[in-house]
């Protein structure tokens, strides 16, 4: 079953005058239900902005894009929240957790947003956080985790709202590579509970642990390799 | 969306912002403070000087009405307010017995006679016929003695109060109390002397007057005469029921069909209200124009701080729409912590302001009024999200890719 769906997506920025850069020039992915999904590429070659497009934070200059068949190349900003609360659970390099918050209320917070009463809110979250093995750690601030703690934290608040797809830009990036090994294997389990995961990197080795590989250059698909044996 | 638990999740993130930047927030809040202690101060002042208004106006008998044949304006026919039933005492007894918003009800009549003591004159002394009730319906206070008392007026008892300048003239050198003069040819014996008044309402002083018990005049220069009924309204604030409720009993009174017109008028010294009406009005209308000019002062400071705010809080408002906070969600949040702030400085502006109103007191007739303190609350969240929403919409309309990338 498709979750994603890419058909000749571009995007172009107006860089002012007669300035442009085309960041991506027509791009055509499916991805299905339970795919764990790695994009690559080098800097410059389009992936971060295909992950802002595929994590309904940007929208294509052309193209289309549907996700779970609704047609979202064209839905406004509202629109867009609505579907990113509801159906992406993001992980970001820098984890991005509100620094004023402790670790529960920042789970909490997309069902804020969906509209959820406290009580389901609390338990939801306290669930979300027990599985990445927080359970110990709900009332503290981001600034008393570690690194590889806080990620766990982001990956709980990916995970609350049992969205269909994670989004993970870079969830390594600023770990120690054991502590990156170990997050690489909460994913897989995540992974293993019927998630789908589109992971985007620029290490091999990071991009070794997912089952499909898309490499991305100069704002085209270069290949996209099912990985066997895994 | 539940708009509940957005509002409960704006006010957490609110009093978080607030609390972080401690310093900031107080300083900002200052011009709020200033801004409603100045409303809430301006407010009572003008409350005092109505009030100081009312005390004067009453003085000068501004909140007495007076029943009579005949309007004191107006170019109507001379001959059909001529024509007009005599105003009689009866009038004044109905007045009495029915008026709910009347403090006291005094018929008088006026006639010119000589005023003699020994062998001093005063040729054109105004002897007038009225009740014990008449100090009440009018602002003056006696110097010496005192007025008629309810016997003295109910049985017609030959006994006077006089003027001040009827004093004046006719015992320059001794003490008036107790001594008998003659008002056109009948005596009376002297039983007070009233404050002297001048000024400029001359014409309704009792300088150049000799009052005597309305049943004395009537046996004595004749009861067939018009009269003029003096009443005293329990608050200058509703002077215009008054005259309403004195319109019904008195038409009633006179047996008017509901086709005729009124056969008589209420007359007022308009002009004393009207000129002390307007004086309140233009000085409200300066207090309120320089306490608006602090208040536009302290939004615009309000706005100041949370354009520093949102710009601060760019990477934050850009998690929160990547989690799926929509525009209102993020605006209500910015408005939220603008009007806390506000309404912080408001409540802060209060308590500054209670003791001040209290020193106020001292000078002025007043207090604090109950909807000033509502009105101060209204005002200062009113300023916080006038001020606080051009910050907010700008926050809610950020792209949360670039806010997402700002560091």
């Amino acid at each position: 079953m498709e979750i994603i769906n890419l058909k000749q997506i571009k995007k172009i920025y107006d860089m002012g005058g007669a300035e442009e850069v085309q960041a991506l020039r027509g791009v055509d992915v499916i991805i299905g239900k339970n795919e764990y999904v790695a994009i690559m590429g080098p800097s410059g070659s389009g992936k971060s902005t295909l992950m802002n497009i595929i994590g309904c934070l940007d929208t294509p200059t052309s193209g289309l894009y549907e996700f779970n068949k609704i047609n979202v190349s064209e839905m406004n900003d509202d629109q867009l929240a609505k579907i990113r609360n509801k159906e992406i659970g993001f992980v970001f390099q820098t984890f991005n957790l509100l620094a004023r918050s402790n670790a529960l209320h920042n789970v909490e917070l997309p069902l804020i947003y969906a509209g959820i009463n406290k009580a389901t809110r609390r338990q939801l979250a306290k669930q979300a956080l027990d599985q990445v093995g927080l359970a110990d750690r709900m009332m503290h601030k981001p600034n008393e985790l570690s690194g590889g703690q806080r990620q766990r934290v982001a990956i709980a608040r990916a995970l609350v709202t049992n969205p269909s797809i994670i989004l993970a830009d870079e969830p390594t990036g600023n770990l120690d590579t054991k502590t990156g090994d170990e997050l690489m294997t909460l994913l897989a389990e995540v992974h293993q509970q019927g998630n789908t995961i589109i992971l985007v990197t620029h290490e091999e080795y990071i991009a070794e642990h997912a089952k499909r590989i898309i490499r991305l250059r100069d704002g085209h698909i270069e290949s996209d390799t099912i990985v066997e044996n895994r | 969306m539940n708009f509940i638990s957005e509002i409960t999740e704006g006010l957490g993130i609110a009093f978080n912002a607030i609390r972080a930047n401690k310093m900031r927030s107080v300083l900002t809040t200052l011009g709020i403070v200033i801004g409603i202690v100045s409303v809430t101060l301006m407010a009572t002042a003008i409350e005092g000087v109505d009030r100081k208004f009312e005390e004067s106006a009453s003085a000068f008998g501004a909140d007495v009405l007076y029943i009579q044949k005949f309007p004191w304006v107006g170019h109507g026919d001379w001959w059909t307010y001529r024509n007009r039933k005599d105003i009689t005492v009866d009038i004044a007894d109905d007045i009495e017995r029915q008026a709910t918003l009347v403090e006291a009800v005094a018929p008088s009549v006026v006639t010119v006679r000589p005023a003699q003591f020994g062998d001093r004159v005063v040729t054109n002394a105004f002897l007038t016929g009225t009740t014990n009730q008449y100090v009440n319906t009018s602002g003056t206070s006696l110097k010496d003695g005192r007025f008629f008392s309810q016997e003295e007026s109910n049985g017609g008892r030959p006994v006077c109060v006089v003027g001040a300048n009827i004093a004046e003239n006719l015992f320059p050198n001794e003490d008036p109390i107790g001594k008998m003069i003659k008002v056109g040819g009948k005596p009376y014996r002297v039983q007070g002397v009233f404050e002297k008044q001048g000024g400029l309402f001359g014409i309704f002083t009792s300088d150049n007057r000799v009052f005597i018990p309305i049943k004395s005049f009537m046996s004595s220069f004749g009861s067939r005469r018009d009269i003029t009924i003096q009443v005293k309204a329990s608050s200058m604030a509703d002077i215009e029921d008054v005259k309403e409720e004195l319109r019904g009993i008195v038409r009633k009174s006179r047996m008017l069909k509901p086709s005729q017109a009124d056969d008589f008028n209420i007359n007022q010294q308009e002009l004393l209200t009207e000129t002390f009406g307007a004086i309140t009005a233009v000085i409200a209308a300066v207090g309120f124009f320089i306490t608006g000019l602090a208040l536009f002062v302290g939004g615009i400071g309000i706005m100041n701080i949370m354009f520093v705010s949102v710009t601060e809080r760019t990477k934050e408002i850009g998690i929160r729409k990547a989690i799926g906070a929509k525009r209102r969600t993020i605006l209500l949040q910015f408005l939220i912590e603008s009007s806390i702030i506000c309404l912080f400085g408001g409540l802060l502006g209060l308590i500054v302001a209670y003791p001040l109103s209290l020193i106020a007191n001292q000078i002025l007739p007043t207090a604090m009024p109950l909807e000033v303190v509502a009105i101060a609350i209204i005002i200062s969240l009113l300023v916080g999200v006038i001020s606080g929403f051009l910050p907010a919409y700008r926050a809610s309309r950020l792209n949360p890719v670039d806010a997402l990338r700002y560091e």
